[in-house]
């Protein structure tokens, strides 16, 4: 798809977000919930007492939130747009120069990292940076450019993991 | 007059069936986007693919204008619509570990759901590399506090910082946006790969 045409869609559709429920889009808050789900249901004392889990623990269970909601249908939209457009495929994908094993250690840092620091930044690209973004607000500028300017500085470093 | 949920009290399970509709139509267009790749995200900081700049920034300043538009036409109350806290070193450092895990990993948390979605394997580790993540923060959020708590500004916007309004300032960001979608555009023929392009 044209990207011009699908920003403009995706822009629809976080609009169509703000106007219903009055929120944006967000994904690293869902798997925040599951983290918070496996750590109540493994060590539902360890949960209690965490400063941090203790605060998304409420009455009702983490997985029935907005968020891990939101996130179940962008699982299957992607699966579906995936299937029209004859792009389903069990694969690591990865420059010809790096092997497999090297491509996942690397996406399994790069998860890590993206993790710890959307919790530090309160929201990732999606509910800080784009949603942020759209409601003008200063944060969400701020994430977004801290964000692309570490990519930009850092590509050179990481080059030969991508071209 | 949105929005609706706060608005007119509607029931927890149709806002949570409203989330739903709203992801599906976030992961369509993602993976339609092509963002279910990680060689053509990564592309952006190369130059040879772009797509991540005019996707995202086309996004942004749809979903501000349709806001400023609703809201002239009296038709959503923003008042009630959430602004992101400002807590000036945890958005910073936040953002700042978040580009590391994105030129390492080559998604972020949104893309790479769709990509796990669609068989990629890379995307499912990456996934399981998040979980860890957001885990080992919450494990010592304690040492961490001070750093995510200070220098907080509250719910600002950008528009009331420089002191214009939110109209000129969406203008300026189309501007801006334009122009990065110039130079990006000569970035993409320069930096031309076309068998990254081809295999993606």
């Amino acid at each position: 798809m044209d990207p011009y045409i699908a920003g403009v869609l995706l822009g629809l559709v976080l609009l169509a977000s703000f106007y219903l429920t009055g929120r944006g889009l967000g994904a690293s808050g869902a798997t925040r919930s599951i983290v918070v789900s496996g750590v109540s249901a493994i060590a539902p004392n360890h949960a209690e007492n965490s400063e941090y889990f203790k605060k998304y623990l409420h009455d009702e269970s983490p997985m029935k939130s907005w968020l891990v909601l939101e996130i179940a249908g962008v699982i299957i939209g992607g699966f579906l747009s995936g299937a029209w457009a004859g792009r389903l495929k069990l694969k690591v994908e990865h420059s010809p120069k790096i092997t497999s094993r090297r491509r996942i250690m690397l996406a399994s840092a790069g998860g890590l990292l993206f993790g710890f620091g959307s919790q530090l930044g309160r929201g990732c690209t999606s509910g800080a940076a784009l949603t942020g973004m759209a409601t003008l607000s200063l944060a969400g500028f701020v994430t977004m450019l801290a964000i692309f300017g570490t990519a930009f500085a850092l590509a050179y470093f990481f080059r030969k993991n991508w071209i | 007059m949105g929005p609706i949920v706060p608005l007119f009290n509607v029931s927890n399970e149709i806002n949570l069936l409203f989330a739903f509709i709203i992801g599906l139509g976030f992961g369509f267009v993602l993976e339609q986007a092509g963002f279910s790749s990680s060689r053509k995200l990564a592309g952006m900081f190369y130059g040879y693919d772009i797509t991540v700049l005019k996707v995202f920034f086309t996004a942004a300043i749809t979903g501000m204008l349709g806001l400023i538009f609703l809201n002239f036409m009296g038709l959503i109350d923003l008042d009630i619509i959430y602004i992101n806290e400002y807590y000036i070193t945890s958005s910073i450092i936040g953002g700042i570990i978040m580009g590391a895990g994105f030129i390492i990993g080559g998604f972020c948390p949104g893309t790479s759901f769709t990509a796990a979605a669609i068989g990629k394997i890379d995307a499912m580790w990456f996934v399981a590399g998040s979980i860890a993540g957001i885990f080992l923060f919450g494990e010592i959020y304690p040492l961490l506090e001070s750093i995510y708590m200070s220098n907080y500004e509250g719910a600002v916007k950008i528009s009331n910082i420089l002191g214009i309004r939110d109209g000129y300032f969406a203008l300026l960001l189309i501007i801006v946006a334009s122009i990065m979608f110039w130079i990006g555009e000569l970035a993409e023929k320069k930096f031309k790969r076309e068998d990254i392009s081809k295999e993606i």
